[in-house]
């Protein structure tokens, strides 16, 4: 391994986060449950997040079903290991339906940060970026420096999907920033910020 | 092959359910492979204006319909009933954002079943999906399948319920082992 590799030299989740939403512009964004919902909600909340609170393994599959729907715009998925490890299948999934406008983000600190910090299978050498490789992947890769980092970014919204990156982040926690917990409220809003009078139509009681 | 003692008048049920999953205006159809299904899962993978989406396991599909609503699209998970099992978890999400999910499963575990091993999800799906706020009809009529479906596309996208058809092996026809 290289210096790089390892915990000292890794990057702060935080900040990784902050720079790749930085450019996000129109995106829409799904964050996993746990850590990266507070990474995404400390960097600001948005209507066109959806942070998924529970459902372990989904948010990869709703971000492909959302990129489906939404063949125009980019879609992005920030997630963690452990949760991307309960839905590695996904990825099997995601490489066959092929979607150019998704990217799938791993916030890997090879921890289960939000049940006393064991090591997920990252730890011991599982390569989420070669398995993303594997499947079929237009581009997969593992980011443990700046300079990584900052090649990504340039990428993430411009590049022919489906995206896969597995971010190396030191274990170092953060404060957690809470951002709206209730399911229908954030389903709701995120349609309505999307779809406009579809969503209002529908709350309203017309048909759609 | 035809691994199904399947009556023939009962056939074309599955181009039934395709004319109404055309009707509701569905998008997005997310399946595991099951013989009870096969000819369906064919219809949809031919048409322009579908997009099958074949999963590792059927929690995935539960998950994908919830982005396919989220992005204005409408979606079915077409599914064996040992795939209700896998669907549990993610169904919390269905039931907390109240996302509309139809589905129909085609039963093993029941009418006729020869493998015991498909008998304790079978007979688990009723309790399973209702545990889990999943309203459940069970079909076992050939006939009533497209109106049980067409209701069942109602209460889900006009109620925003989450709704399962389960369909017989009385219908189906039990797997033939020979």
């Amino acid at each position: 391994m290289s210096s790089d590799s390892s915990a000292a030299g890794r990057l702060d989740r935080r900040a990784a986060v902050e720079q790749i939403l930085a450019e996000r512009g129109d995106a829409l964004l799904v964050t996993g449950l746990g850590s990266t919902t507070w990474d995404a909600a400390a960097v600001g909340d948005s209507d066109q997040n959806f942070y998924v609170w529970g459902g372990m393994g989904g948010a990869a599959m709703i971000g492909l079903g959302l990129a489906l729907a939404q063949p125009e715009r980019r879609v992005l998925v920030i997630t963690g290991d452990g949760e991307m490890l309960m839905g590695l299948g996904a990825l099997a999934t995601i490489a066959v339906q092929s979607p150019g406008n998704l990217a799938v983000m791993v916030v890997d600190n090879e921890l289960y940060g939000e049940t006393g910090m064991q090591h997920t299978h990252t730890h011991f050498g599982v390569d989420l970026a070669g398995i993303a490789t594997a499947a079929g992947f237009a581009s997969a890769r593992t980011v443990y420096t700046q300079s990584d980092l900052d090649t990504l970014c340039a990428s993430i919204y411009q590049a022919q999907g489906p995206l896969f990156a597995d971010i190396k982040v030191s274990p170092e926690r953060h404060a957690t920033v809470l951002p709206p917990r209730d399911g229908t409220h954030l389903k709701h809003r995120f349609r309505r910020a999307l779809l406009g009078d579809e969503e209002a139509g529908a709350l309203a009681g017309r048909e759609t | 092959m035809n691994d199904r003692s399947t009556p023939a008048e009962t056939r074309h049920w599955p181009e039934a359910i395709f004319e109404v999953l055309k009707d509701a205006s569905i998008a997005q159809i997310a399946y595991v492979p099951d013989a009870g299904h096969a000819r369906l899962i064919e219809l949809c993978h031919a048409d322009e204006g579908m997009r099958a989406v074949a999963l590792t396991s059927e929690e995935e599909g539960v998950a994908l319909l919830c982005g396919a609503w989220l992005g204005g699209a409408r979606g079915a998970l077409l599914m064996q009933s040992s795939g209700v099992g896998n669907c549990i978890n993610m169904l919390s999400v269905v039931q907390e954002c109240r996302f509309p999910l139809l589905s129909i499963v085609t039963m093993r575990g029941e009418w006729g079943e020869f493998n015991p091993w498909q008998v304790p999800m079978g007979q688990g799906v009723a309790s399973a999906l209702g545990n889990a706020g999943v309203i459940t009809e069970f079909v076992d009529d050939a006939d009533d399948i497209a109106d049980s479906v067409r209701a069942a596309s109602e209460l889900t996208f006009n109620a925003f319920r989450a709704v399962a058809v389960c369909i017989s092996q009385r219908v189906l026809g039990s797997k033939v082992w020979k």
